[in-house]
């Protein structure tokens, strides 16, 4: 028996031991698992740069057109078709957000999968904050890729067209400043990922809580409150607060003067307008950052308590 | 050492007592069935075991409380829960990858070893897999970590019998090495009783036996009575009595060889026939109370 303990001391002693990143492990498998981040901002993506090739085709037609109009009009009308490109593009990222974050940690619960998460040395915060940091940081990074290159090869494609039918490419250039632009979607990004934080958490809280149809959980309380304000009170203090989260953001981010009302996110100019210290000063801004971390707390506690579905 | 821990160990659902009141102590480098009825309460004992739900009582596992001391102790603690837990999206190389990338003791080279003696391509997503495949490559990342205590609960629920047998032979021969610890609950009770040291079972949420093997083989007897000598064995007072093929079969507790011998054909048990008189016996004796 002495024998049998000194070599379960003597075995049990060495462990082999290599060092683990579990956070960027954790992303990683996010991504892994849904293709759909980077395939769906892709596919609209393409689907612009189709749509501008064709109207490429039709280039002495177009610039027959551009021609008539003033040299502002001329560059607003092109840099039309940059801002629809890259809000086409954000637009679509923030769709896949919403249903990435509805399934995000819901499903791992309805096919048990969360066992096997579980079964490894991975902590609830730490899975909950990988899956966070997809909306928060990798889908914004995806689509700022993703929206440059589209301007870049809409630049290339438009410049080499104008070459060919012997027209002046510079103006193009000038009138879509690519690194400024970059710039620019840089911190639209950052503002936009920032401004929606408390929607991305309310909607992992839900998706921790659910037994079923995190959809309808994620949707209906809000909007029953809303409907709820109405009837009893006869105000829409809730709805405008909901309007100014979904809505509110370019506002806050962006100086729009008042004449270009019509056009204004059309005008380059005024999207050069950044107005960081006018959204750092919002209240809005840090009350729903607030409610983001809230609701992620949540979520950390419903991972480590509730039982899969 | 002692592997595993608990005092008084409870815990509710609403008003039904999954465990009421459990007491037991796990040795290092034993292997332990928990062998139980469905509801016994088999499931919540190992949740709790492995942090994952919250209890009343007492309760360590490898000397840490394990719903507050979760995420060190998993470093130390592994587990197969069900055979479908494995996300089904999920590549083999990924699923090697991720496990290598957050567990400090896992061996790549192990997972990859075992995993080149099966017909799984590490290109395969885990849903392409056959049930069996799906456990094999379970037990290969879970083999390939270097855990103190394993815990498997109905490991081989729904494989056919060359995969469960392949399945507590790899467990044994690739795993096992007395420095761990296995706990594992089956309904399939008489294909594990050559793995086990130790065996327990539970009903109602509490422990109804516990004992090693050894203890198990010198306690229990079975005996098939020559018909002349039924009436004399029935006086050594069995705990059960069944037919099989027109003769009786019956059941000691704690009857030495030499009383038993002469009267007919004496042999241990298999876990399952002790399993069936100990749960009728329990259940009884509950209706009675």
């Amino acid at each position: 028996m002495s024998v049998a303990s000194e070599s379960v001391s003597a075995m049990s002693a060495p462990t082999t031991s290599h060092s683990t990143s579990p956070f960027a492990w954790s992303v990683r498998r996010e991504v892994w698992e849904h293709r759909s981040l980077y395939i769906a901002p892709s596919v609209v993506a393409c689907l612009v740069l189709l749509g501008f090739l064709i109207r490429i085709i039709h280039l002495p037609q177009t610039l027959s057109l551009l021609s008539q109009l003033k040299p502002g009009e001329q560059n607003l009308a092109l840099a039309m078709s940059f801002v629809v490109a890259a809000l086409a593009i954000c637009v679509t990222g923030l769709i896949v957000a919403f249903f990435y974050c509805l399934g995000a940690l819901y499903n791992e619960r309805k096919d048990r999968s969360i066992l096997f998460w579980k079964s490894l040395p991975v902590s609830n915060a730490t899975a909950v904050l990988s899956k966070a940091a997809i909306p928060l940081l990798v889908l914004p990074a995806i689509l700022f890729v993703i929206v440059i290159a589209v301007h870049l090869i809409m630049l290339g494609v438009g410049t080499a067209a104008l070459a060919a039918s012997g027209a002046n490419s510079g103006w193009l250039w000038n009138a879509w400043p690519i690194f400024k632009m970059a710039l620019v979607l840089a911190y639209g990004l950052v503002c936009m990922t920032l401004w929606y934080a408390p929607i991305y958490g309310w909607v992992l809280l839900v998706s921790s809580w659910a037994r079923g149809m995190p959809i309808l959980w994620a949707v209906l309380p809000p909007l029953g409150l809303v409907l709820a304000e109405r009837i009893a009170l006869d105000s829409s203090y809730l709805w405008s607060l909901l309007d100014y989260r979904l809505n509110g953001y370019l506002h806050e981010a962006f100086y729009f003067p008042p004449h270009l009302h019509g056009h204004e996110i059309g005008d380059p100019i005024a999207l050069l307008a950044l107005t960081p210290e006018k959204f750092l000063g919002t209240p809005g801004l840090w009350l729903g950052i607030v409610f983001a971390v809230g609701c992620l707390a949540g979520a950390i506690w419903l991972r480590r308590n509730r039982e899969p579905i | 050492m002692s592997c595993i821990e608990a005092h008084g160990l409870r815990k509710n659902f609403g008003s039904t007592a999954a465990l009421d009141g459990v007491n037991l102590n796990v040795e290092s480098g034993r292997i332990l069935g928990l062998i139980g009825p469905n509801g016994a309460g088999k499931s919540t004992l190992l949740n709790a075991v492995l942090g994952l739900i919250p209890y009343d009582g007492d309760l360590k596992v490898l000397g840490q409380n394990p719903w507050t001391s979760r995420d060190r102790l998993m470093r130390d603690v592994c587990f197969i829960a069900d055979v479908a837990v494995l996300p089904r999206w999920m590549r083999v190389w990924q699923a090697i990858d991720y496990v290598a990338g957050v567990h400090p003791h896992f061996d790549r080279a192990k997972a990859e070893t075992f995993l080149a003696r099966t017909q799984i391509k590490k290109k395969s997503k885990i849903r392409e897999l056959s049930k069996g495949m799906v456990t094999q490559l379970h037990l290969a990342l879970i083999m390939a970590i270097d855990a103190k205590l394993l815990v498997l609960d109905e490991p081989t629920l729904g494989l056919d019998l060359l995969y469960r047998k392949q399945f507590y032979d790899s467990l044994l021969n690739d795993y096992f090495d007395r420095s761990r610890t296995i706990v594992v609950t089956t309904h399939q009770v008489e294909e594990i009783q050559q793995v086990l040291t130790d065996m327990m079972f539970i009903n109602h949420g509490r422990i109804v036996l516990n004992c090693s093997m050894e203890d198990f083989e010198a306690r229990y007897t079975e005996l098939t009575p020559r018909p002349e000598n039924l009436a004399a064995a029935r006086a050594l007072k069995p705990i059960s009595e069944r037919q099989a093929l027109g003769r009786s079969i019956l059941l000691f507790d704690g009857v030495s060889r030499e009383k038993l011998n002469p009267l007919g054909d004496a042999r241990t048990p298999s876990i399952a026939d002790l399993f069936v008189a100990v749960m009728t016996e329990n259940t009884s004796k509950g209706a009675a109370a």
